[in-house]
């Protein structure tokens, strides 16, 4: 490697015609749109897990660890048979770890925003919130292969959910909605948090209240009062519902349109915060 | 380019940047013609890479005005960033991407479509020597090749503004020379580029004009004769045979180049500075008029030198530092002394 590595870097001498060609004045292309800037953008997080695939562990051996430890630890107690608690958990346990896996978005943005790179794109005539789209976009994949994996393990487990293919699409297509919203929570954080440990951090003390504190896993019903409000307000509760309704074949379209309504507030509120983030940079 | 007509690429006046309590920028003043390269020497932490990083708009300044090809870096930050291209301090790659991959993904934001963006890549990997590296990752790239991709992915758009900043900072001296070569050519297709630097000899090679930034103002401007010419000509080194000749010397020496002769610490050396008016090649005629007038007066030279005036010396100069500040005031009072 290192002969290779040196060889070109030693043999080169500049040649002018051949600079001077690729410098010629050519016709500048059209500034791309704010579609095309940001698919680019995503495709460059693809290729990242092309060239670092370590990366897509977790959100494979996490959702795996996660559905096979609820499903026997609570199957037996909550529901009397470990078969019966999945037909609840399942959807509820994917909502958890995809909305869980969010927050890499704000470790991979607080990362990569020290590097000299960012400062080539920030200086780009793009469309502004471009790169930050493109990380989500990326990110969206690996939500996709993290519910398509929680799907086959629950489906070999004994899940048979009532909504059919169509259904448990539908299912999965709203949760990755959501997520791709609730991803711009963390675009937040990772632009303003000073490190990647401090962004883990943060992540812990607002995903773990978020995801617990919900229908996921037990019936809001057993909780105290004060409890079941906060349960109630919760975007996760309402998440969780719609996703069961949906994959359950009951489509509840109230919780749905919530949902879908909470995901516009959380794009408007926290995309707006990370361009003010960005742009003071 | 043409169409700014003979406007300066880069106007500032008072810019300010504070970061907490250090004024990073304390009112900049830079005037920058177009289609030159345009040196900006300074220490660490002069505020080089925070005029840059303003002028290409990504940090805003807390105060004064920039204007890049007539366009305001606050106001119009979009037509600057269309005209203008960043080669940062750090190399501004992605280092998990590959060399091919990285010119792909920038030509693609500048708006070139995919087969468009590909052979736009592969032509500019060519021209810079990269096309053996071009599918490998960026992080197994040599420090030379890493900041020539660097340069590439910048001039991908054929900017009018080239910013270099610190450009061959921990280079060896093949791959220096490489940038600079690299730098001449794209100054000759019409690219303005304004070059940060802390190594003298790089203003001084590549500029057109050099202004030296301390503590956030600048200090000094000019081209690099006239920067040198501020502090002198240069220095006449003379070694004797025969230490018991000194005194003979240095009168004879004195006389010949009407200036203050030192006496070094070893016994045969004597420097004397030489006043030239700034014109190197007066400087040369009168030290080679001292050469032949110590031979005539018999005395025997083993060694003799004329040191240019370097620009590091300029620097130190302006900067303020004691020595040559010492010198330069003594100057006239010695010379009266001994031309009494």
């Amino acid at each position: 490697m290192s002969a290779t590595t040196t060889e070109p870097g030693t043999a080169y001498v500049p040649a002018a015609e051949a600079l001077s060609a690729v410098m010629a004045p050519g016709a500048r292309p059209r500034r791309p749109s704010a579609l095309s800037a940001s698919i680019t953008f995503g495709w460059r997080a693809m290729l990242k897990i092309k060239h670092v695939p370590e990366q897509l562990f977790d959100v494979t051996a996490f959702p795996i660890i996660m559905t096979l430890m609820f499903t026997y630890l609570f199957g037996g107690a909550l529901a009397g048979s470990t078969t019966e608690y999945l037909q609840y958990l399942l959807p509820g346990i994917m909502v958890t770890s995809i909305v869980m896996i969010t927050m890499y978005t704000g470790v991979a943005v607080n990362t990569d925003i020290e590097k000299g790179v960012f400062d080539r794109f920030r200086s780009l005539s793009i469309w502004r919130p471009a790169p930050m789209v493109g990380y989500i976009l990326g990110d969206m994949f690996r939500y996709t292969v993290a519910s398509l994996v929680i799907l086959v393990v629950g489906l070999v487990l004994g899940f048979r959910p009532g909504g059919g293919v169509t259904g448990v699409l539908a299912g999965i297509a709203l949760l990755i909605a959501f997520s791709f919203a609730f991803s711009w929570v963390w675009t937040m954080f990772g632009l303003l948090l000073r490190s990647e440990k401090s962004v883990m951090g943060v992540s812990m003390l607002v995903l773990f209240p978020l995801t617990f504190l919900s229908n996921v896993f037990v019936d809001p019903e057993t909780m105290p009062g004060w409890l079941q409000v906060f349960v109630e307000v919760n975007p996760i509760t309402h998440l969780v519902s719609a996703v069961r309704s949906l994959m359950g074949g009951t489509t509840d379209t109230g919780e749905v349109t919530l949902v879908l309504i909470s995901s516009a507030v959380l794009v408007v509120v926290f995309g707006t915060l990370t361009m003010r983030l960005y742009n003071r940079k | 380019m043409s169409e700014h007509g003979a406007g300066p690429a880069i106007e500032t006046s008072g810019l300010i940047k504070i970061f907490g309590k250090n004024r990073a920028l304390d009112g900049l003043d830079l005037t920058v013609p177009a289609g030159t390269v345009y040196g900006v020497l300074g220490p660490n932490g002069a505020g080089k890479t925070t005029a840059v990083r303003i002028l290409a708009t990504l940090l805003r300044p807390d105060g004064g005005e920039a204007r890049v090809f007539g366009h305001d870096i606050v106001r119009d930050a979009d037509a600057v960033r269309g005209r203008v291209s960043l080669t940062g301090q750090f190399a501004s790659v992605d280092e998990d991407m590959t060399g091919m991959e990285n010119l792909v993904l920038i030509a693609r934001l500048l708006g070139y479509r995919k087969p468009g963006a590909r052979d736009r890549a592969a032509q500019l990997l060519e021209a810079f020597g990269l096309t053996d590296a071009a599918d490998r990752q960026v992080k197994n790239f040599s420090g030379g090749m890493r900041r020539r991709l660097d340069i590439a992915a910048s001039i991908l758009n054929t900017p009018e503004l080239l910013f270099l900043d610190e450009p061959t900072t921990g280079l060896d001296p093949r791959s220096r020379n490489q940038v600079w070569d690299i730098i001449r050519i794209v100054v000759a297709q019409g690219t303005t580029v304004m070059l940060t630097t802390q190594y003298l000899d790089e203003a001084d090679r590549l500029a057109g004009r050099i202004a030296v930034i301390d503590h956030g103002k600048v200090i000094a401007e000019g081209t690099p004769g006239q920067l040198k010419a501020s502090v002198g000509a240069g220095s006449v080194h003379v070694r004797l045979r025969d230490a018991s000749q000194r005194p003979e010397a240095e009168r004879v020496l004195s006389k010949a180049l009407d200036a203050p002769v030192q006496l070094e610490a070893d016994p045969v050396a004597l420097t004397a500075r030489v006043a030239g008016e700034g014109i190197e090649h007066a400087a040369a005629e009168r030290a080679a008029r001292a050469l032949s007038e110590l031979a005539a007066a018999g005395i025997s030279v083993d060694d003799f030198s004329l040191g240019q005036p370097s620009l590091d010396e300029a620097f130190l100069a302006l900067t303020g530092a004691p020595a040559r500040a010492d010198a330069r005031t003594d100057h006239p009072a010695t010379s009266e002394e001994t031309a009494a």
